[in-house]
Order: structure tokens, then C-alpha cells, then sequence
């Protein structure tokens, strides 16, 4: 255990949730007879929940920040129809219309940005507004009917990285992908390493670093196979490198930029971050915009993979984003939570969905159990902080803060 | 060491020893207290004084830590709050418990309501606070909202719910922290009145002249361990002796060398006026004018409420309250700080009297913190270069001399005085122009006020000003090349080193007073 803690970080949580997700995924390829593991299996598993969790990307940081966003799926649905739309009667070539959606989407979010930072009313209100609003523009638009997208659009929701190059029995470009992502990584951790080395910090054993790599190449050796040897005209989905692309951008904007340490500020102790030149209103218009850009996207994926725009779509992602965040290890209080986290959270989720319907268990018992899988990964974390741990104490003393801002004397 | 032991004791601690991961922060304490007495503990910040009196009041429950607690002839294994509060141990703890937008009365009773038929019963309520704030010296109705009363008369507030409990042993962590001198004396007042009424208190402290006043027995902390129990009148101990215990070794001086070398005026502000941000017609300044110069340190007195730290905080980026007028003048050039990023790039940096509300992002550690105030400082194109980050952090727990293991640490588990070294270290590395200091050694032990004024006299000696707000007058006396006083939001007066004595200090601090 204290190896294992060392491999993956201190963190507990974190390493919970990693552990977790495997257990999950060895229960239910033990359970399905093998199914779970199977090229098609996993990449209709991808395909099929990249758009929340590129929405859990928006709401972490809406959570960290101490807000929430329950307009996701409305305005999803809005976005998504109104491309659609402007694709069918304006004759919008298909980039055109992704960058008609995302300009949608910046447009929602300045609405939104504006209620919560300018004028301060709590996000819960304003995005509750907002899933009320846009379901209704959603409908008006469509008039409550689905609106086809063309097929080059389909892409970015159903495509896959193409077959080039000699024919090795695999797809090619699947392969790089992979094979650069395991070189980026050993690379990564050896300069974070040589850095720390230089710096004087402590740094760990060398047989802890080594091991957490070989677990983490071996496991992305292994999903670059999966996703090589789908059914011929399969591959790693389009979608799933956008979804790459945003967990590398916004990991990397969240924890390494100017901005990023501002959002966790703004969530930590707002007054102290606004007395340290931190600009909060802007903060919260920029998480809350940025979250309806991403949301527009999700809308357009989903939109792109099911060939129409409906009038029901995104009902009930709000819920399955945020479960992800806190599943990952987000507080509700805002200041803590990480990008990587809620994708992990996402992933529990979709592998527990995924597993459930293999095995034919209805709707009935899959929402319960992902109920209580929300709940239990919650309380294991609440459990771990009260084992005298400091944090329960950052907590209280958190809360304390949250109270009107004291009496200047 | 004298054991007189002629009153039974109340409580024994014995060989207390409590871990926190990668911390030992008391190991083998003892303590002994008697029926009736005041003790004090006293020791440097982050020895372990606050942790050891978590443990005594369940805050850390029975099998966290080892060691016995024998209270009343028992041991007892407190699994909570509740269980001590049973027993009739009260703890206040250092940030005050209250709700602010409950009443006081409603504070009192909170979790302790008085019930006919398991509904409240607010007539035998109203009765019995009436009651209570009598026996705490407090006039004031019990309908009043704790939000608007001082943190003096809450904590006269917080010992009305403690008495309300039937307290038998009483603790205060650094009770008069944030109180000033008439408050404090009050509160040191209601100590011995409780005293006579058979109530044991413990109490912690940095004020050492109050423990010197009202303490019977005083137990030194120091790294984790217990030092020595010193008896008050039959050592003859002075403040002199408990900071040899505290410290280890005597203090010369309680303020470093410092010839200051004072150029010309840089810092000026003229007519400067603002109001209260929710009262319309209040103000909070009215008219104020002063100047500061290259390399001086500079004063602000007046007594709680006085307007200090609104005048700070509105010149800070008008972080407080509604501007009306005024001007700002830096080298010869008028300015306007609308934000408090302006007034930062301007050269203005602002340490809070409010640590935990305003100063510290407790989720944060150490190293975020240093740089928070300057992140341009350790970025390049809004990317934040952690290498640098860390080694910025790492000079500066070399320079203050911060207790930590390492800079990653969370700030939330520092002790307060190295909590204060980071916040002032979080400023020094914006590298102002004008620094101000609000209550820069609230709730700090005497060895590290030592520091901070040193640290403050550096800043000053690179020609760079600074203005110190306390609540202390023998602070600011020593600290000070100048002292303004400030009374309701106007400037009464102001005294250069060489006159201000506490006398005139305080008789300008008061002044309308004195007038009428
Ligand atoms: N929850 C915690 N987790 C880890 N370490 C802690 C925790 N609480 C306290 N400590 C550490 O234990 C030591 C003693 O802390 P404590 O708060 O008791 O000091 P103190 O004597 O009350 O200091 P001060 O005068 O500054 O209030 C410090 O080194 C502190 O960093
Ligand atoms: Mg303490």
C-alpha cells in the first residue's frame, strides 16, 4: 500500500479513484466474459462519452472557482441545433459551422458571465435561468423537431483517424499517437526530475518513478493496441483527440498559468485573492464564458455522432458532468479539484454505464448504482479527511471565511 | 520550579504526545493545573501550545494522541467537543466561533437551546442571557446581531456561552490577540472576577506583560515540549524570565539596531475622504492628509475603530469603501488606484490585520502563496515557471527564517507567527515601494516580532517606506520615525520619534473626547 502511495503521489484520493477505475474495469471484463476489453467495446465507450467529459473539463474549473453550471446540456442542445440549422437553410460549410457554434457558444457564456460576475447573482440562479432559457431556444428554434447534419460535419462526432501508409494490420496513425504520447511522457518526467535534482528539491526513488512508468506506458501501450485493431474503418475517434487536446490545453492552463492560479484563488478565499491584485470578476466571466464554449463544442460532437439535432439532446448532462468533477475529487466549496481528476471521474462513470448495459441491466438499476457510486467516492473522501487529516480543519476554518467579510477596525 | 501544592488539582495532562504526518508536535507535555488558578502558557509560536489544548478539549479525540488527561481525580477520553463541554471544559478558541448574522442571544444558546415541549423557549432564553451578559460586564441588547458589535464585546460573548455551560475550567488561545488595550483589560478583569468565583482559565498568550498581571502559574512550551511550570508570586517571574524560557536564552532588546536614514518625501495624500460602503452619509475618512518619505517608518495610532485600516484599505486600490475624494501623490506625480492591481504596479503592497480572512489562501501552500501577489514575477507569457516558483519560496523561508519542512507545505498547518512570515513574505517579493503593515505582529511570539521588526527595518534601510498600523503604542513607539494619530476617521495629530510618548500618543487618539 505505502508502495503503491508512492508510485502514485501522496495523494490518496487521486490514487483512489485511478484504483478504482481499474478494479471497475477488471470487474466488468472478468463479469462480461471479456467484452469490456474488446477494440470495439472500448472505442464506442470513447466515442460515446467524450462530449461530458469534455464538459467535466469546463466544470472543474466552474467548480474550482466556486460556482456551478446546470445550463450545460441546454445550451448544448442550443448550440447544436442552431448549427445544424445554419448548416441546412444558410448552406454553412461544416468548419464554418463549428466556428458559428463556438462563436455561439462564447455568446451564451458572456450572457451568462455577465449575470454572475457583473452583476453577482449566484451561478446556481443564473444557469438554472439558462437551462430553463436555452431548452426553450432550443425547441423554438427546431420547432420541437430534429434537424439532420451533413456528413462531412459527422466527422468530428463519428470520424476516425484514417488508414495511410504500408498496411501493417493496424491502423498507422493510432499507433504514433501512441507511440509519441509514451515518448512525451518519459521525456516530461525525466526533465521534471533533472529540474528538481537541479534545484535541490527532494526527489524520489528512482525504482517509485520507474515502476509508475512502466504501469502508465504499459496501460497506454496497451489502449494504443485497442484502438489499432478496431473493425477495419475504426480507429481512435476524432472526438477522442479533441477531448486529447483539450485535457493537455486546459491541464496545462490550469495548472501552470497565470490564469489558472487565479481560478484556484478566486475559489480558495476570494478576498484574500482580490487583495493580492487577483481580478475576480473577471475570473468568474472567464470560467463561466470558457464553460459554454466547451458546452457548445459537446453540443456539436453529439450533434455530429448522432446525424441530427433534437430537441431532447443533452437532458441531464449537467448532472453527469458535475458528478464527474466531485468524483474526482473537486470540493464543493470551491479551491480544490484537478482537470486530470475529473476526467478519471468521467471515466468511472462511463465505465460503469458501459459495464451495466453489457451486462443488461436496465436504466432502473444502473442509476441507482451510479447513485451511490457518486455518493460512496464522496464519502470516502469526506471519511479520509476527518482521519486527522489537516484538511478537515482548512475546511472548517474555509467555511469560517465564507462568512461576511469582517469589521475593519 | 516551586510546587506549592496546597490547592488540589484539577487537571493533569501526562506525557501528552500528539502526531501530526511528518510533524511531532508535542511530545511527552505535561501539565498541571490547580482549582482556582489562572495558567498561563506561554511559548514561540508553533511549540504547540494551541494543539495541546485542542487535545485537552477533544477538538483532537481520545486515541489521536498518547498520553493521559486526568481531570477531576479521573481519566477522562474525551471522543469530542461535546463530551469536555459535558464534563465542564470550555475551550475559546483563537477565531471566534460565532455566527454573525445570528443575535447574541441566539449565539449563546446555540446548540444549548432552552426547549419547553421541544420547542425553543425564547422567553427563558431572553431571561437567562440577560443574565449572562450581566455576569460578563456586557450592555447590550440581547436582540443585537453579532456581526455588529466588536470583536472585544464578542468575545465577552463567546465567555457568556462558555458560562452558560457551566464551565469549571475555562480555556482562551490568545484571547486579547485582536483586542485593544481597554478590551483587553476588561476581559483580563472578567479572568480574575471568574477567578474568584472558583472558575479555573487557562490561558494562552503572547501578551506576556498581561500573564505577568493575572496568571498564578505559567507552563513554557517549547518544540513540542513542556520546558518548565513557573509559579508567578513565589519566583518573582518577569517578563524577562518567561521569554528566557521561551526562548531559551535572554532577549537583550525587543527591537533590533536601526539608525534610520530618512531622504525626501515620496508618498503623499491630501484630502482624502470615503465612505462607508454600505452606510450612505458615514464617513470612514474624512479629509485625510500625510506624507511618507524614503526610508521611514511611519505610524498610524488610534484605538479600534478608529479608521486605520479603512484609510489603508481605500488608498489600497479603494479596496474599501466608497471613494468621495482626495489625491494621490507618488514621486512628484499624482496617481489614481482604482484596483488593487494598480495600486500594486504602482508600488503599493498591503499586509491585512485579517490573516485568515484576507491574507491566506489556506488550500494553498507555501510556495503558491510567496508568488501570489506577483505572478509575473516567476511567469513568462502567463506561464508560471515552477523551478523559479520554488526557489523564490525556498529564499525567502531561508531569509524569515519560516518553520517549515519544506515549502509545499499547506499554509493552513503553520503556526500562526511563520503563517504571518509568509504573507510578509508574499509582499516583500512584489517588492513595493510603500509597504503597509496592518497589525503586522498580531498573535506573535516576542522572538519572531524581533524578526519582523528587523525585517521591517531592512525594507525601510533600501529606502523603501513603510507604514505600520498597531494597536501596541510600546510597538509603535519603538518601531516608529513618525506617528500620526488617527481618531473617527480624521487625522488628530502627529509626533515624531524624539516627543511621542504614550501619554500624548493616547491623549490624540482620543481627542473629540477629550474636547467635549
Ligand atoms: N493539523 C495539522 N497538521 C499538521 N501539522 C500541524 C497541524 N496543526 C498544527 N500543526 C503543527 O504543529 C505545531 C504546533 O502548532 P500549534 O498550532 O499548536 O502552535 P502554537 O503553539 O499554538 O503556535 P501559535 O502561537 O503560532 O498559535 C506546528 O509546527 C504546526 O505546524
Ligand atoms: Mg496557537
Amino acid at each position: 500500500m505505502n508502495a503503491l502511495k508512492k508510485i502514485f503521489g501522496g495523494d490518496i484520493r487521486q490514487f483512489g479513484m485511478i484504483f478504482a477505475l481499474v478494479a471497475l474495469i477488471v470487474f466488468f471484463q472478468i463479469m462480461t466474459g471479456g467484452i469490456t476489453l474488446t477494440p470495439e467495446n472500448v472505442i464506442s465507450l470513447f466515442n460515446g462519452n467524450s462530449y461530458i467529459l469534455i464538459l467535466a473539463i469546463g466544470m472543474v474549473l466552474v467548480i474550482i472557482a466556486g460556482h456551478i453550471d446546470l445550463s450545460v446540456g441546454s445550451v448544448a442542445a442550443f448550440v447544436g441545433i442552431a448549427v445544424a440549422l445554419a448548416m441546412r437553410d444558410w448552406g454553412f460549410p461544416s468548419w464554418m459551422g463549428v466556428v458559428y457554434g463556438l462563436l455561439l457558444g462564447a455568446l451564451v457564456g458572456a450572457w451568462q458571465g455577465f449575470w454572475v460576475a457583473k452583476v453577482g447573482i449566484p451561478a446556481f440562479i443564473v444557469t438554472l435561468a439558462g437551462m430553463l432559457l436555452f431548452r426553450g431556444l432550443n425547441q423554438l428554434l427546431g420547432k420541437s423537431n430534429s434537424v439532420p447534419v451533413p456528413g462531412d460535419f459527422q466527422n468530428i462526432g463519428a470520424g476516425y483517424l484514417p488508414e495511410i501508409g504500408p498496411d501493417t494490420g493496424y491502423n498507422n496513425l493510432t499507433l504514433l499517437l501512441g507511440i509519441v504520447a509514451i515518448v512525451a511522457i518519459v521525456w516530461g518526467e525525466l526533465r521534471r526530475r533533472k529540474a528538481s535534482i537541479a534545484l535541490g528539491a527532494e526527489v524520489e526513488e528512482t525504482w517509485v518513478m520507474v515502476t509508475r512508468l512502466v504501469l502508465i506506458c504499459g496501460a497506454l501501450l496497451y489502449a494504443t493496441y485497442l484502438f489499432a485493431t478496431g473493425r477495419p474503418g475504426t480507429s481512435f475517434p476524432i472526438s477522442g483527440i479533441i477531448l486529447a487536446a483539450l485535457v493537455l490545453v486546459y491541464g496545462f492552463i490550469s495548472s501552470r498559468t497565470v490564469i489558472g492560479r487565479h481560478v484556484y484563488a478566486v475559489g480558495g478565499n476570494k478576498h484574500a485573492a482580490e487583495l493580492s491584485g487577483v481580478q475576480a470578476k473577471r475570473v468568474d466571466f472567464l470560467v463561466m464564458m470558457n464553460m459554454s464554449i466547451l458546452a457548445g463544442l459537446a453540443g456539436m460532437i453529439f450533434v455530429a455522432r448522432s446525424t441530427a439535432s433534437g430537441p431532447f439532446d443533452g437532458v441531464g448532462w449537467e448532472l453527469d458532468a458535475i458528478a464527474a468533477v466531485f468524483i474526482g475529487g473537486a470540493a464543493v466549496s470551491g479551491g480544490v479539484g484537478t482537470v486530470m481528476g475529473s476526467i478519471v471521474g468521467g471515466l468511472v462513470m462511463a465505465v460503469l454505464n458501459n459495464g451495466l448495459q453489457l451486462l443488461g441491466v436496465g436504466s432502473d438499476w444502473t442509476q441507482i448504482f451510479k447513485g451511490l457510486v457518486l455518493l460512496a467516492a464522496v464519502a470516502f473522501d469526506v471519511y479520509n479527511k476527518s482521519q486527522g487529516k489537516p484538511s478537515i480543519i482548512g475546511l472548517l476554518l474555509k467555511n469560517f471565511q465564507k462568512t461576511p467579510e469582517p469589521q475593519a477596525a | 520550579m516551586s510546587e506549592t501544592t496546597t490547592a488540589p488539582t484539577i487537571l493533569e495532562m501526562r506525557s501528552i504526545t500528539k502526531e501530526f504526518p511528518g510533524v511531532k508536535a508535542l511530545s511527552e507535555v505535561n501539565l498541571l493545573v490547580k482549582v482556582g488558578e489562572v495558567h498561563a502558557i506561554c511559548g514561540e509560536n508553533g511549540a504547540g501550545k494551541s494543539t495541546l489544548m485542542k487535545v485537552l478539549s477533544g477538538v483532537y479525540p481520545f486515541g489521536s494522541y498518547q498520553g493521559d488527561i486526568v481531570y477531576q481525580n479521573e481519566v477522562q477520553q474525551f471522543r469530542d467537543i461535546r463530551a469536555s463541554e459535558a464534563a465542564g471544559i470550555v475551550i475559546i478558541h483563537q477565531e471566534l466561533a460565532l455566527i454573525p448574522e445570528l443575535s447574541i442571544m441566539e449565539n449563546i444558546f446555540l446548540g444549548n437551546e432552552p426547549t419547553r415541549f421541544g420547542v425553543i423557549n425564547w422567553a427563558e432564553a431572553r431571561r437567562r442571557s440577560i443574565d449572562l451578559l450581566a455576569r460578563v460586564g456586557l450592555a447590550e441588547d440581547p436582540d443585537t446581531p453579532i456581526k455588529e458589535i466588536g470583536v472585544g464585546k464578542q468575545q465577552l460573548v463567546e465567555i457568556a456561552k462558555a458560562l452558560n455551560k457551566s464551565v469549571k475550567l475555562l480555556i482562551l488561545d490568545e484571547p486579547t490577540a485582536a483586542l485593544n488595550e481597554n478590551d483587553s483589560q476588561h476581559l483580563l478583569d472578567l479572568l480574575l472576577g471568574l477567578k474568584g468565583k472558583g472558575i479555573t482559565s487557562i490561558m494562552i498568550s503572547h501578551k506576556l506583560n498581561e500573564i505577568e498581571q493575572i496568571s498564578d502559574s505559567i507552563t513554557i512550551i517549547r518544540d513540542g515540549k513542556s520546558i518548565e511550570t513557573l509559579d508567578v508570586k513565589g519566583d518573582g517571574v518577569d517578563e524577562d524570565r518567561i521569554i528566557r524560557g521561551m526562548v531559551g536564552r535572554s532577549l537583550e532588546s525587543r527591537f533590533p539596531d536601526h539608525t534610520p536614514a530618512i531622504g525626501e518625501t515620496f508618498f503623499e495624500v491630501k484630502d482624502w475622504t470615503v465612505a462607508h460602503p454600505q452606510v450612505e452619509d458615514r464617513m470612514v475618512c474624512k479629509g485625510s492628509e500625510f506624507f511618507v518619505r524614503r526610508g521611514e517608518i511611519v505610524g498610524f495610532a488610534g484605538l479600534m475603530g478608529a479608521g486605520r485600516t479603512e484609510l489603508a484599505r481605500s488608498l489600497f486600490g479603494r479596496s474599501y469603501g466608497r471613494y468621495i475624494s482626495g489625491h494621490i501623490i507618488k514621486d512628484g506625480k499624482e496617481i489614481t488606484l482604482k484596483t488593487v492591481r494598480q495600486a500594486i504596479d504602482h508600488g503599493l503592497g498591503y499586509v491585512t490585520e485579517d490573516r485568515k480572512a484576507l491574507g491566506l489562501n489556506l488550500l494553498d501552500d507555501i510556495k503558491t502563496t510567496t508568488v501570489a501577489a506577483n505572478l509575473k514575477g516567476v511567469s513568462k507569457h502567463f506561464v508560471v515557471n515552477e523551478d523559479q516558483e520554488f526557489q523564490v519560496a525556498e529564499d525567502y523561508r531561508k531569509s524569515l527564517r519560516t518553520k517549515t519542512p519544506t515549502v509545499e507545505e499547506g499554509v493552513a498547518k503553520l503556526s500562526g507567527g511563520n503563517q504571518q512570515k509568509v504573507v510578509l513574505a508574499k509582499w516583500m517579493f512584489t517588492d513595493p515601494d510603500l509597504l503597509i503593515l496592518d497589525e503586522p505582529t498580531r498573535g506573535i511570539d516576542v522572538g519572531a516580532k524581533y524578526e519582523i521588526y528587523g525585517i521591517i527595518q531592512k525594507l525601510a534601510a533600501q529606502g523603501k517606506g513603510v507604514i505600520v498600523i498597531s494597536s501596541e503604542l510600546p510597538e509603535l513607539l519603538g518601531l516608529s520615525d513618525r506617528i500620526y494619530t488617527i481618531f473617527e476617521g480624521s487625522i488628530t495629530g502627529v509626533l515624531d520619534k524624539a516627543e511621542a510618548d504614550q501619554e500624548n500618543l493616547m491623549k490624540l487618539m482620543t481627542a473629540k473626547r477629550q474636547a467635549a
